[in-house]
């Protein structure tokens, strides 16, 4: 036999429980004919099957269930009453389908059996009432009504009860066995209970280093494996790829794209990735109420689209993927993007804001505005939506599974809604820290490398700008975090080392100072109690080897609570492709210092070697130049002033100074002060270029000065060739 | 003939609690607890009750009572709310007792702060008083509101 289609064996494990199910509820039909929810139950299976038959060229089911449903839809209307010889011929015809469909299972094909007879009484049973005397008569006397031909009627059963039985000798698993329904709820205690065996384990483990008998630590190592390849089992049986729910969207899209008059593409990318089942039925809803509005509201019509030098198709883009343990979904659409002022104003006529809040708010705060109850911005209500109701529905059912929603937009290229959801119920590696005398638990999924300092390297090797303070790992400038001052907790740590956990967060990197770094262990994700949901800082707590409760970090909303990326950096993504079209930008790190008559000015970070203080005695004086003896060498320091036609920079100090170093060479610009360090995309302007200054762009929402630091290096000391990238 | 309730009792700061005996889980002795960094001041820290994660809250501090003095370790009233188990922190744990609902009063006005916001009445029981806690509003902390104002 040639192997079965999937969608055949689909076909076949679901039509065999339909037919289980009909047999029952024709059965109970014939107890109350009038039960007209039953019926129409018993009519949508076998309309269902029908359709599916044609479907797969399977055209003798086909015709069977087709008399099976005319029968059936008469009855539906009313024109016929189910008696005892319609369920006969009813329930004839579901062995007829069984056994046909157990043909299609063992062969791939139909059987050949002839099913005319069958047929045909259906279809005598169609034509009209059966006369009074065979309502109440017994099966028999409803075949002797029948038409001559109608005598082979038994043998098409004979046939039916043969095949089948000899079927069941000789059996190997069919498709049905071979499948199960399970309750979703059985999965969860299941997956509850792994957790408790992995919790189990691990502290049997912990338990064994104190051993030495041989046979109890061989014991314990078979017990960590399958109780690994248990959990991996398990964990498998609730995934499944969120194509579930994507798969239906092409057609939303599109139905809505021609109700509204556009044209819309849709692009999907990360299908495959696989969600608990609890969070895909979640997330459905939602998701769907986005994609909706990303067409209704979003995606302009073509002609508004062409007008503004954008093509007429629209693209709604459908992203998923994994990132620190968690589930990110993005919708991003190409359309008109929202405009935070008319958001302003919305929502200060709603009443959710006053105007001096929303004057007040950054633009990402107002954008986050549309999550609140009662609050749409469509101009006319239609009959997708607009009605009011609709993303702040969105966020309360993300919020139910303890996910986040945040939107991103620029006006006139689009916007992108995020969308986080935590793995609630997953079990996942991490890494323990220690920091304040308490154990934390770090997902490894964030983690990159770890650095530890002793000694000497302790001391010298972290650089300060005011309170931050960062690490220069391999020429890059790494942002630190003390994990110990995030969480108002004392460092109980040794000042001779250094601890830094180096972590993703956002796609960027951070360090993460701890007092010290434990092991790695498979934890499970417990929530937290309401009571602390207030403290974002935490994704959820484990128990640990020794039944210890540890606290899992949310690395995400440390470094946002943290504020190590800057105010501005959450957009960067999405207006990145954005701004490219609109002209020259690029995503990068920012150093911000003020100083010599400028305000606010900005130089890329990569351009930094070092950022340094010195006191006033350490300067000396060289050929008219000011200059400090900085490792080993004489570094010329530039006061910024003089090169930006502005006073000279206060003598402070001590001084501050930013290195530039190339091929060997120094050089340190004197600056007022260091305001920040800050990744952001922008595009610059070319109208304020002068002497020294590149141009100006909005960095932060003000204003800045981009720097020539070239320009300036050169000029002040001709041999130094500093990297032009800027 | 009045109703009959159960109620669970227990003692803080001289004071005498109770929570209805039906959403009692259990009681337990101190446990070693988790602290958590940032929560809010009620929140005692976390405990490992049998491979669940249950929140407690210290309820000297929720009402606004002074500190435990001494080394008296709490005991863990372990109570259901419609958001999941919570522990109570308490002093010392009374019997279960039958309180009659004729004896009910609402709670005095000169009952104090916090304390008046989470204590339904009060029965008057021979020789002294039994406050009735609502589990429900005690499992409720500032913190909950603050979050929700802010987003």
């Amino acid at each position: 036999m040639q192997p079965l289609d999937d969608v055949v064996k689909e076909f076949l494990v679901e039509s065999l429980e339909n037919l289980d199910r009909l047999d029952r509820a024709l059965v109970e039909l014939e107890q109350d004919p009038h039960d007209g929810e039953n019926l129409a139950s018993i009519f949508r299976t076998i309309h269902t099957l029908k359709g599916t038959c044609g479907f797969l060229g399977f055209s003798r089911l086909e015709a069977i269930s087709h008399v099976g449903e005319n029968l059936l839809s008469r009855m539906r209307d009313g024109l016929l009453v189910l008696d005892a010889p319609i369920t006969t011929g009813l329930l004839e015809m579901v062995d007829a389908i069984r056994q046909i469909l157990a043909a299609v299972e063992r062969t791939g094909a139909e059987n050949d059996t002839d099913y005319g007879a069958l047929v045909a009484r259906l279809n005598e049973l169609n034509r009209g009432p059966v006369p009074p005397a065979a309502v109440a008569a017994p099966e028999p006397s409803a075949v002797a009504v029948a038409p001559p031909d109608t005598v082979t009627v038994a043998p098409p059963e004979a046939v039916a009860a043969t095949p089948a039985a000899a079927g069941r000798e000789d059996r190997r698993p069919g498709v049905a066995d071979t499948t199960l329904r399970v309750d979703v709820g059985q999965l969860d205690k299941l997956m509850n209970l792994v957790g408790e065996l992995v919790l189990a384990r691990n502290q049997i483990i912990q338990f064994t280093a104190t051993q030495t008998d041989n046979a109890f630590v061989g014991a314990t190592q078979r017990l960590n494996l399958v109780t690994s390849e248990l959990q991996e089992g398990v964990m498998k049986t609730r995934m499944q790829p969120i194509d579930n729910v994507w798969s239906k969207f092409p057609r939303v899209v599109r139905d809505l794209a021609t109700t509204c008059g556009k044209q819309v593409r849709l692009e999907m990318v990360g299908k495959d990735t696989e969600l608990d089942k609890t969070i895909i039925e979640a997330i459905k809803d939602p998701l769907t109420h986005v994609v909706r509005n990303s067409v209704d509201h979003g995606i302009e019509p073509p002609a508004v689209r062409l007008a503004r030098g954008k093509p007429a198709e629209g693209v709604v883009h459908l992203r998923a993927f994994h990132e620190g343990g968690q589930i990110n979904i993005e919708i991003t659409d190409d359309g008109a993007g929202i405009d935070p002022d008319k958001v302003r104003r919305k929502a200060v006529d709603r009443g959710l804001v006053t105007a001096e809040q929303a004057a007040r708010m950054s633009d990402h705060d107002v954008l986050r505005l549309i999550f609140m109850p009662g609050f749409s911005t469509a101009e006319a209500i239609t009959n997708v939506s607009g009605r009011g109701v609709g993303m702040d529905v969105v966020r309360t059912n993300i919020e139910r599974i303890g996910g986040t929603v945040d939107i991103l937009s620029t006006v006139g290229a689009g916007s992108t809604l995020k969308i986080r959801i935590p793995l609630t119920l997953a079990i996942i590696p991490a890494l323990m820290v220690a920091t304040g005398g308490e154990v934390f638990a770090l997902p490894q999924v964030n983690l990159l490398e770890l650095v530890r300092l002793e000694g000497e390297q302790a001391r010298t090797g972290l650089e300060r700008i005011g309170n931050a303070s960062f690490y220069r790992l391999r020429g890059n400038l790494l942002p630190l975090v003390p994990l110990a001052q995030e969480l108002g907790l004392t460092s109980q740590c040794d000042p001779s080392v250094v601890n830094i956990v180096v972590l993703k967060a956002d796609d960027r990197q951070f360090g993460l100072r701890v007092d010290a770094i434990n092991d790695t262990e498979e934890i499970v994700v417990k929530p937290l109690g309401k009571q602390l949901k207030s403290v974002q800082v935490f994704a959820g707590a484990t128990i640990m080897g020794d039944g210890h409760v540890a606290l899992i970090l949310d690395v995400n909303r440390i470094a946002q609570q943290a504020r190590v990326f800057g105010v501005g950096e959450r957009s960067v993504k999405a207006t990145a492709a954005a701004a490219s079209k609109q002209g020259p930008a690029d995503t990068q790190t920012w150093l911000l210092f003020r100083g010599g008559g400028a305000d606010r000015l900005a130089i890329p970070l990569k351009l930094v070697a070092r950022l340094e203080e010195f006191a006033t005695a350490d300067i000396e004086r060289s050929g008219g130049h000011e200059v400090v003896q900085y490792r080993g060498e004489i570094m010329p320091l530039i006061n910024l002033g003089r090169f930006l036609g502005g006073a000279d920079v206060a003598p402070a100090d001590p001084r501050q100074v930013i290195v530039f170093s190339d091929k060997g060479h120094s050089a340190g610009l004197v600056v007022e002060q260091i305001l920040d360090i800050v990744s952001q995309s922008i595009s610059v302007t070319r109208s304020h270029a002068r002497a020294g200054v590149l141009g100006s762009a909005v960095i932060q929402q003000r204003v800045t000065d981009l720097l020539d630091v070239s320009a300036i290096v050169r000029h002040a000391v001709p041999d130094f060739q500093a990297d032009s990238a800027a | 003939m009045t109703s009959q309730k159960q109620f669970s009792t227990f003692v803080l700061d001289d004071l005498y609690f109770g929570v209805e005996v039906l959403s009692v889980q259990e009681v337990i002795r101190y446990q070693d607890m988790t602290r958590v960094p940032l929560a809010p001041n009620a929140v005692q820290g976390l405990i490992n009750l049998r491979g669940q994660i249950v929140t407690a809250i210290d309820l000297r501090r929720r009402l606004g009572l002074p500190e435990r003095q001494g080394d008296v370790r709490p005991m863990n009233v372990v109570v259901r709310t419609t958001d999941g188990i919570v522990s109570l922190l308490v002093d010392e744990i009374g019997d279960v007792l039958e309180v009659d609902e004729a004896d009910f009063e609402r709670a005095p006005e000169t009952i104090s702060g916090a304390a008046r916001a989470l204590v339904t009445g009060v029965y008057k029981l021979k020789g002294r008083l039994l406050l009735a806690l609502d589990v429900e509003q005690t499992a409720v902390l500032e913190g909950d509101v603050a979050t929700e104002r802010r987003n």
